[in-house]
């Protein structure tokens, strides 16, 4: 028998009492309501720690480092007492052969119970040689390991889409790993990184509910990126009352105003930087006076440059999702998001009416 | 087969018993090392492959030159920045535009907050289990390492035996439960590990510590990039305005926000001091016997220098790191280093799984070709898709071998305080002779594996200070009325010249880092890097001579030739970086093979 969950955080000389106030904060950051802490609690007390192989292919491992800089969970305590990181060639203390023996011993001992998780992709070109692990392509270790995995999370841009490897030209013929591994579903977790602590809600969830998250049509969990950057924006207002940066520190950057003629393309990018933001709530990109430049999204280094401005923006309400919308909004042309501003100053000005 | 002289003076025998070490765990990216033993399990040959290949520099070509930094930034997400960085530095000089005051002031900030975090977490996280044995931990008796806390860091105020008996019983559990998580298959039995209970007690301590504080570091990179990893940055200054005094101050960076970087500024200074620092001197007393690992760092160093005091002067006098090579060892002499010269920097490829027109020739970045060539040479055992042993007698790395005026170079923080230290900067000199002082070891102890280790931890502590200067420095500048973050002047590329070309470099945390970009009609016409990880892991050259960490494995001795202990000790000592050091790619982006993937 296995140990629990809680079990091993108790052994750990955890109290009952940081226990629960572990599980109040960890529904209330994956925005539960408090009656679901108890839920968590019983679930963190019934269920042993999940193993994880956490494999490497072509990437910057800026995924790991978002992932340590987890401030709800800390890093620490998903790593040493909410699962068991058995594999991670960043962080494992052995290397060669003791470390490979790893993936074949976890594989083997806990067949269909440990989570596969993915940083970076395959390259499929030159039989795969463009990575090696352990003298042989890193395709083969991807395979064997998600063989038998109860779930693959796949990390960051990089797994998910292609990320910048396989921008245009894409000579290593790098692909997302859903391409590869096509029997079981594969969670997404876009983003260059992935924001710390959407990566541990999403570990936390599986570990504590013992089921994957709700995935929208495109495998990413419904409750971080079912929204666009721009719905949530605290600039939105700025954006609604046609008020712009116009050019890099002007007035209008000095005084917070809407980023979309500078490139932003909070618009049309789907993740959770303007609701949960960065490095433990600090801040994210448009806080700090930059555009988004949609990294979250599949294709981003192609889909124009960075500061130039978004030519179609479709004028859907903020209740609209990433399953209605689809990945199509950025492509669609016109003068929309002119429009847009134009509709939202018009609606603002008619509601206020309305209430006179 | 014989014994080979290299012509950089290195003594290469592989006739013993081959080692292999793939995947070379706890570094950025992908790694494979191979080694031969002697009889008495000495390391007589060493060969360092570069196992990844991902690429950027073709990506680049034809895009919007004010996009590189965030494409570059990509190459590399543990030194995340510094590639950001030297891009838009490179995109600067090529269009000449001169950035304001604060925005040297926070750049400077932001690298300087990226030294501190990835010092810290290379040596707690990638390279103390090359020292520290966690399971060791278990046998310490709390209060003496509560003694020996209180002893060499009087001022940190976790300290009590009753904390360490806490972490003690914390590891125990976690030791006892079967599930090792990161420290399974360790190597805790090895006799190569040397520190007393009570210090590995210590040591894993702070590498809880340590995991937790790194986080805050990195936030003053948020307030000013938006995000970390991979913060934003801009060509002609920074993204982030300043308003300090008016309204719509709470949508830029305002009081609340310089007092947050502030705070976490002065709270990095104690953990190195208080936590880093002494830890180091600590671990380094027991091992002051293990003197391996100096390879070419007693020949030849190398360092571009960084942290330009005043803004776009990048001349060695501005630069607060400052620059220049050092050869055949001989520390009276400092050259000057010219990026721009084609006879200098120039790197070759009879070892790389690249192709030149002429293999034997070297290439200037300005110039350079990527051509990848994948092939194994006729004594490899294995298959060309299973490679048991390579043979390093052709191509066998997806890295170059890059060369100043044909010296393989090494690069980091050791060869930035050896170029310092020949150079007679005070604060530096200061910093090392302090450290020789307290180990009672003299000059010569740089040259090793621990040496490289000790001059990382200065820097951590030289750079937490020189971050403190910055802030101070912006803040004053503020005060004085400048809060300009930003030249619009260049921004419209239809003020660009039809063609021009530039070179932007850095000290990243991981040594020497330079981008050379051309630019025609207003896009990327060309764009080379050559990094730190290239110089150190580079193969061998035309004429045979071995990189910095093929020299520095040489002569070591092992305790057991299964467990890679002391291979893992020298190779993490350089920090290495694979991401970074195989990011080139094809000049056309062929497809050259295929497989099926259902």
């Amino acid at each position: 028998m296995r140990e629990t969950f809680y079990e091993v955080l108790r052994r750990q000389g955890i109290s009952r009492r940081s226990f629960v106030k572990f599980c109040s904060l960890t529904a209330a950051g994956l925005g539960l309501s408090p009656a679901m802490a108890t839920r968590i609690a019983h679930a963190l007390e019934t269920k042993p720690r999940t193993p994880v192989l956490w494999l490497h292919g072509l990437e910057c491992t800026c995924c790991s480092e978002s992932f340590i800089r987890s401030g709800h969970p800390l890093a620490g305590d998903v790593i040493l007492s909410m699962i068991s990181l058995d594999y991670d060639d960043t962080i494992m203390a052995s290397a060669g052969h003791q470390a490979e023996a790893i993936v074949e011993e976890i594989v083997r001992d806990y067949k269909g119970n440990y989570i596969l998780a993915c940083e970076g992709n395959p390259p499929l070109n030159e039989d795969g040689m463009y990575c090696i692990i352990g003298g042989k392509p890193y395709l083969d270790q991807l395979r064997f390991a998600a063989k038998d995995a109860m779930a693959v999370i796949s990390w960051g841009s990089c797994a998910s889409w292609g990320c910048v490897q396989a921008a245009r030209p894409n000579p290593t013929r790098a692909v997302p790993i859903h391409e590869v591994i096509t029997d079981k579903p594969v969670i997404k977790i876009p983003g260059c990184p992935p924001i710390a602590e959407v990566m541990t809600a999403v570990i936390t969830y599986i570990v504590t509910f013992g089921r994957l998250p709700e995935l929208d049509r495109q495998g990413r969990p419904k409750m971080f990126y079912s929204q666009r950057v721009h719905d949530k924006c605290y600039r939105r207002p700025h954006f609604d009352a046609g008020q712009f940066v116009e050019n890099w520190d002007d007035e209008g950057a000095r005084k917070g105003y809407c980023l979309y003629k500078m490139g932003c393309k909070g618009p049309t990018t789907y993740n959770a930087c303007s609701t949960v933001r960065w490095n433990g709530g600090l801040s994210f990109p448009i806080q700090s006076g930059h555009g988004c430049m949609g990294c979250s999204e599949d294709g981003f280094w192609d889909n124009g440059g960075f500061y130039e401005r978004l030519t179609g923006i479709q004028q859907f309400g903020i209740e609209s999702n990433a399953d209605q919308i689809g990945g199509s909004a950025a492509l669609v042309v016109g003068a929309a998001a002119a429009a847009h501003a134009a509709v939202s100053a018009v609606k603002r000005i008619r509601d206020k009416g309305d209430q006179q | 087969m014989a014994i080979i002289e290299t012509p950089n003076g290195f003594s290469l025998d592989n006739s013993g018993q081959r080692v292999v070490v793939d995947p070379v765990t706890r570094i950025e990216g992908h790694m494979r090392c191979e080694v031969n033993l002697d009889e008495n399990n000495v390391i007589r040959n060493a060969v360092s492959t570069g196992t990844m290949w991902r690429g950027l520099e073709v990506i680049l070509k034809g895009r919007d030159p004010r996009d590189a930094w965030a494409f570059t930034q990509r190459i590399c997400g543990v030194c995340t920045g510094v590639h950001a960085l030297t891009s838009i530095r490179a995109v600067e000089d090529a269009l000449g535009i001169r950035i304001p005051e604060n925005a040297n002031s926070i750049r400077n900030i932001m690298e300087l907050a990226l030294y501190a975090q990835d010092h810290l977490v290379h040596f707690y996280h990638l390279h103390a289990l090359d020292w520290v044995n966690p399971v060791s931990a278990l046998q310490a008796d709390p209060n003496a390492t509560s003694e020996i806390q209180k002893s060499i860091s009087p001022g940190h105020p976790k300290s009590s035996p009753g904390y360490f008996r806490d972490v003690q019983n914390r590891l125990k559990s976690f030791v006892e439960s079967g599930q090792l998580g990161p420290f399974k298959n360790g190597y805790w039995t090895n006799p190569a590990y040397l520190l007393p209970p009570e210090v590995n007690l210590l040591a894993v301590t702070h590498y809880l510590e340590a995991l937790d504080f790194q986080a805050e570091i990195m936030k003053i990179r948020t307030v000013f990039g938006g995000k970390d990893p991979h913060p934003n940055w801009l060509v002609g200054g920074v993204p982030c305005a300043i308003n300090v005094h008016g309204e719509g101050a709470v949508g830029a960076i305002n009081m609340e926000r310089l007092n947050f970087v502030s705070s976490v500024i002065d709270r990095t200074i104690d953990f190195i001091d208080r936590v880093y620092i002494p830890d180091l001197l600590a671990i380094a007393g027991f091992y002051k016997g293990w003197m391996y690992g100096g390879g070419l760092a007693s020949k030849n160093v190398l360092a571009y220098g960084d942290l330009p005091d005043a803004a776009n002067d990048y001349s060695s006098g501005n630069l607060l790191m400052p620059p220049g090579a050092i050869v055949n060892g001989d520390l009276g002499t400092v050259h000057e280093v010219d990026l721009r010269d084609p006879e200098q920097i120039q790197e070759f490829v009879p070892h790389s799984w690249y192709r030149y027109p002429d293999q034997a020739a070297g290439l200037h970045p300005w110039d350079g070709i990527t051509e990848p060539h994948y092939e194994l040479g006729p004594n490899t055992k294995g298959t060309r898709t299973n490679i048991e042993e390579i043979d390093e007698g052709a191509k066998y790395s997806w890295i170059k071998a890059p060369r100043w005026r044909g010296h393989a170079m090494e690069v980091g923080p050791l060869a930035r305080y050896l170029v310092a230290y020949a150079s007679g900067h005070e604060e530096i000199t200061e910093q090392i002779n302090y450290v020789l002082r307290t180990l009672d070891v003299p000059v010569d102890a740089l040259f090793s594996t621990l040496g490289r280790t000790a001059a990382r931890g200065l820097e951590a502590q030289w750079c937490a200070r020189k971050m403190r200067y910055f802030m101070d420095k912006l803040v004053a500048n503020i005060r004085a009325g400048d809060s300009t973050t930003a030249n619009v002047e260049l921004w419209e590329p239809k003020t660009w010249p039809k063609e021009a070309r530039g070179v932007g470099f850095s000290e990243a945390p991981r040594g020497a880092l330079a981008h050379w970009i051309r630019i025609r009609d207003t896009k990327i016409e060309n764009y080379q890097c050559v990094v730190p990880t290239t110089w150190n892991g580079s193969p061998r050259d035309n004429e045979g001579n071995i990189g910095a960490f093929e020299a520095a494995l040489l002569d070591t001795k092992v305790e057991r030739a299964d467990e890679p202990v002391e291979i893992l000790r020298t190779l993490h000592s350089f920090d290495p970086c694979l991401a970074c050091s195989t990011h080139v790619m094809s000049e056309d982006g062929r497809e050259l093979a295929r497989v099926d993937v259902r």
